[in-house]
This record gives structure tokens, C-alpha cells and sequence, in this order.
């Protein structure tokens, strides 16, 4: 049955006709390489500044620190690789972040290259700021710390984290602290200003905001010590060489604009609203259910449940099967067995880790959508308690 | 254009609608295999009856927690086992009920191996039943 009810706007989001409509002249007559002189390639470079522009406005920032990158994965290891130059440098992180920077700490501590920190989270999946303090070791360089998770929607304390540093960097220290976080799932929800948030380094991704996929951004601030990942041209100012992508950039730009949109903002209340009630709604049908992550420090479309007795995958597949594009919380379905290491991280059993669902809402999720989950959902996880034997 | 889907359609059939689901209650063998770390708790129940001085799988059914391939490979391993001796029963390997399922993502072949497994925890338990009557 082809998906007619897509709750995994976590995993991507469709593109916003807006966004499609200013990317098509840079598909067709417009298809000059940015970094040629003629005028043909004049008219993609301003393309691709005026989504730098846009960027910059939504980050508080300077366009020129804006490097657009291939896509938000990208950008973390050029945030983390980029900086890692130093002798025995410390690196703190959470153990709940995204695989872009969970698995490329996990690879840099096995080879040497640096000695890293995994915070431990609360039960809700939040880490303790005066943790984070008591981490800060003489080497350390870097702190990434995602801003919201992608799994459990739950929101760090960034701006927390980010007096911490600048306050341990104010006192006399051998290295400066800078601080990353990966703000791809926080972007439609949160403030994402740099000079608030108190980041040296952000993150985030255009698929995730109703632009296209291939692209994403690191923001990197003035006198940050970043070196680049790939060489070549020195395109993005010698940062990320290679031709742009610049319908991809254009695309993720007018997304961005659209953020900006007052109507967000309303669109963001709603779609609270539908969740909540979608969560309501699960709670009253069926019974052995719980929220994974916070009730309140969550992005506004996230919700990640466990069934007792039923396993995400499988409600996952019977869900498609009527139709409901959704996600399990658990890497299990990819290509890892292993439960998630965010879930378990919360101190959640084995059993619950692979039991978990996640139903995330979007600007196009309708009332409808929702109705159509809360009919579906109850037998699909009485059916497989029935299997399991389990309730 | 041609769509791979990620499970075969006889994966998804097994899955939706399992046919050997249920527990014999008076069961003469019993295996439980697998472990939550990995997702999957399977459970075999199996009844034996002596034909002509063999040991048949008159009856077999399952129970299972775990991902859609687990449901489906447990399904499908009571299918090829039912009717067989128990020589014939074990000489089913994980690729038979990987072929019969059709394609499946390579991470969920050892939900295979643990049907294949389910079955002959099965068998060993009915065997060390019947040596403690003795």
C-alpha cells in the first residue's frame, strides 16, 4: 500500500513547494558553476550567497561563517576533525547524541586521536550541566553536544553548557574550549542563535527543514581554528572544496527563510497540539505504554513510545502495511542489531530499547493523520501481544 | 520502475497472518531461544507422536517476541518441521527458511538461524524429558 500518513518527519521532511520553485532555475537555465567569472556563473554565486545571507540571519551571524557543506553529517565531522589537531586533545560529549558525532568520537577514542567524555544523561535523556563542568579536564578542546535528540526530541541545555565554557575560558587556561552542537532536529522548533546559544560551532541539515537532501551547513565563528576536511578549489572559503551544490544551497536557504516565516511559529503550536493529542490518545487505548524522553524539555513533533510485549520494528512494519510511514527508536532496523545507545542511556532495559516507536509530526501532519494512528495502532499492538505472549 | 521491497511479500504474509501461532499446552518438547539484546525472545512448542519406531513432529507452534522477520521465520520453521521426523526435522537449515521466505535484509538472516535453533532446543528438551522419565 503506497504511505498516505507520514509521521517520520524526524528521518526527512517533504520539500516545501517555495523551496522547489526557487531551486528549479538553477536545474535548468541557470546552471552556471559559481566559480566561474562569466555572468552565467555570477548568477550562481549570487544564488548561493543569498542563501548564505539567509543562513546568516537565522543564525545571528556573519554570512562568511556560514560553510555550506554535503550534509549535516559532513559538517559534525568538520566540526570535530577539523579542530582535533592537538597533542592528547579531550573532547566532551553526551551519550545521546546523533551517529555523525556519536560514532566519530567512538572512532577517534579507539585510535588515540583523542580522549573523549560521553555525559550520562537523566532518565528523561538530559544532561546535567554541572556534570558537563566537572568534566572539563586541562586538554580539553571541544564540547558537541546535540541540541535536541533525534530519537527522543529531548532538548539540552545548551545555553547552560555554553556560560560554563565561556566563563572556564575566561580563567587562565593552556587550551580554549570551543564549543559545537548539532542543531539539525532543533532547527524548526528552537532558537538556533549562535550568540545566545554561546557556540563556537553549529550544525544543521536542509532535508530536515523542508529542503532538500544533500546539503547542510556549519557555522563556524570568526577565529575558530577549523581546518578543512577536503581539498581542492577552496571553494567555501577554502573549507569545503568542491563545486557547490547550488540548487541544493539555494533550496536549503529559501528553507531556512521559511523558518523565519511568522507562520512557523503558529504552525509550530499546532503541531504540538496534534501530537499531544496523538499521545493522549495512545495512553487512553492501550495500556503498558510509555513516553521515552521528557514530557517537557521535547521538541513539540516527537514522540518516542515503548510497547511492552511488542517490538518497535514490527509495529513499524505492520503500520506500512496500512499504509503509516513511521520509525523505530532502536537502530535495530538499520543495520545495527544492538538497541539504540540513546535509549539504553536512559536507563532503559534491552527489551523496552527495541519496543520503542517513534511517531514525529511536521508542518503537513493533519488532524485526519492522527485519527488514522490512534484507530490502527491499538490492534496492531494487541496483535503482536498476541504473538509475543506478552502483556 | 522496479521497487525492492525490504521484506518479500511471503515475509510480509507470514507476518500479518501466522499460521502455526499459539502454545500447545500439553507440549512433550519446549525451546526458547534467543535474548532481548539483539530483540528477540522465540518460543517453539512441540508435539511428538512414534510412527513406525520414529519420532514425527505431529504438531508444532510458536510464540515470539521480536522484529517481523522473527514472527515470520518462526512461522515458516513450523511449517517445514511438522510431519518430520526428528532426523528430517533438524537436516532443515537457516537457509531453507531463508529461501522459502524469499528476500530478506542481511542483518535478519540470523532470525533464520534462530527458528533453526528454536526447533532444535525444541527436540533436545523433549529428549532430556523423556531420558529424566526413564
Amino acid at each position: 500500500m503506497p504511505i498516505k500518513v507520514y509521521f517520520d518527519y524526524t528521518a526527512t521532511t517533504p520539500i516545501d513547494p517555495k523551496v522547489l520553485s526557487a531551486m528549479l532555475p538553477y536545474l535548468r537555465k541557470d546552471f552556471g558553476n559559481a566559480s566561474s567569472i562569466h555572468q552565467l556563473g555570477q548568477i550562481s554565486r549570487a544564488g548561493i550567497d543569498r542563501a548564505r545571507e539567509e543562513a546568516a540571519d537565522f543564525l545571528g551571524c556573519q554570512p562568511q561563517e556560514i560553510i555550506f557543506t554535503g550534509s549535516a553529517t559532513e559538517a559534525d565531522n568538520l566540526a570535530i576533525q577539523g579542530i582535533i589537531k592537538k597533542e592528547n586533545p579531550h573532547i566532551i560529549t553526551s551519550s545521546v547524541e546523533h551517529h555523525a558525532v556519536w560514532e566519530l568520537c567512538q572512532v577517534l577514542g579507539k585510535k588515540g586521536l583523542a580522549e573523549v567524555t560521553y555525559l550520562p544523561v537523566d532518565r528523561e535523556g538530559i544532561v546535567n550541566a554541572s556534570d558537563f563542568k566537572k568534566a572539563i579536564k586541562p586538554n580539553t578542546i571541544l564540547a558537541s553536544i546535540i541540541y535536541a535528540n533525534n530519537e527522543i526530541g529531548t532538548i539540552q541545555p545548551i545555553k547552560e553548557i555554553g556560560s560554563i565554557i565561556k566563563k572556564a575560558n575566561s580563567q587562565e587556561r593552556k587550551n580554549k574550549i570551543y564549543f559545537h552542537t548539532d542543531a539539525v532536529q532543533a532547527a524548526n522548533y528552537l532558537d538556533c542563535k549562535v550568540e545566545k546559544l554561546g557556540v563556537d560551532l553549529l550544525t544543521l541539515s536542509s532535508h530536515k527543514i523542508y529542503g532538500p537532501k544533500g546539503v547542510g551547513l556549519l557555522y563556524v565563528k570568526r577565529g575558530t581554528p577549523v581546518k578543512p576536511l577536503i581539498y581542492g578549489g577552496g571553494q567555501e572559503g577554502g573549507l569545503r572544496s568542491g563545486t557547490e551544490n547550488v540548487a541544493g544551497i539555494v533550496g536549503f536557504g529559501a528553507a531556512v527563510a521559511e523558518i523565519q516565516n511568522p507562520r512557523t511559529k503558529i504552525k509550530n503550536i499546532k503541531i504540538r497540539q496534534l501530537r499531544d493529542k496523538l499521545i493522549k490518545g495512545v495512553f487512553k487505548r492501550i495500556s503498558d505504554v510509555k513516553l521515552n524522553g521528557s514530557k517537557d524539555l521535547r521538541l513539540p513533533n516527537n514522540i518516542n513510545l515503548s510497547f511492552r510485549g511488542a517490538e518497535g520494528e514490527a509495529i513499524v512494519i505492520a503500520l506500512d502495511q496500512k499504509g503509516v510511514a513511521a520509525s523505530t527508536g532502536s537502530a535495530c532496523s538499520a543495520k545495527s542489531l544492538e538497541p539504540s545507545h540513546v535509549l539504553l542511556a536512559l536507563g532503559m532495559s534491552d527489551e523496552e530499547a527495541h519496543g520503542s516507536l517513534r511517531l514525529s509530526l511536521g508542518k503537513y501532519t493533519t488532524e485526519e493523520e492522527i485519527n488514522k494512528v490512534l484507530k490502527i495502532l491499538p490492534s496492531i499492538v494487541e496483535r503482536l501481544r498476541k504473538i509475543s505472549g506478552i502483556r | 520502475m522496479v521497487q525492492r521491497p525490504y521484506y518479500s511479500k511471503k515475509v510480509i504474509e507470514r507476518f500479518m497472518h501466522p499460521r502455526n501461532l499459539g502454545v500447545i499446552k500439553d507440549a512433550d518438547g519446549v525451546g526458547k531461544v534467543g535474548n532481548m539484546k539483539c530483540g528477540d525472545l522465540m518460543e517453539l512448542f512441540i508435539k511428538v507422536e512414534k510412527k513406525k519406531n520414529k519420532e514425527v513432529i505431529k504438531d508444532i507452534k510458536f510464540r515470539t517476541l521480536g522484529c517481523a522477520a522473527a514472527i515470520s521465520t518462526s512461522d515458516m520453521i513450523c511449517d517445514l518441521a511438522k510431519g518430520k521426523t526428528f532426523k528430517e526435522a533438524l537436516k532443515v537449515g537457516f537457509q531453507d527458511i531463508a529461501d522459502k521466505l524469499g528476500n530478506m535484509p542481511p542483518q535478519k538472516i540470523h532470525c533464520c538461524v534462530l527458528a533453526q535453533q528454536g526447533l532444535k532446543a525444541a527436540i533436545e528438551d523433549y529428549e532430556k524429558k523423556k531420558k529424566s522419565k526413564k
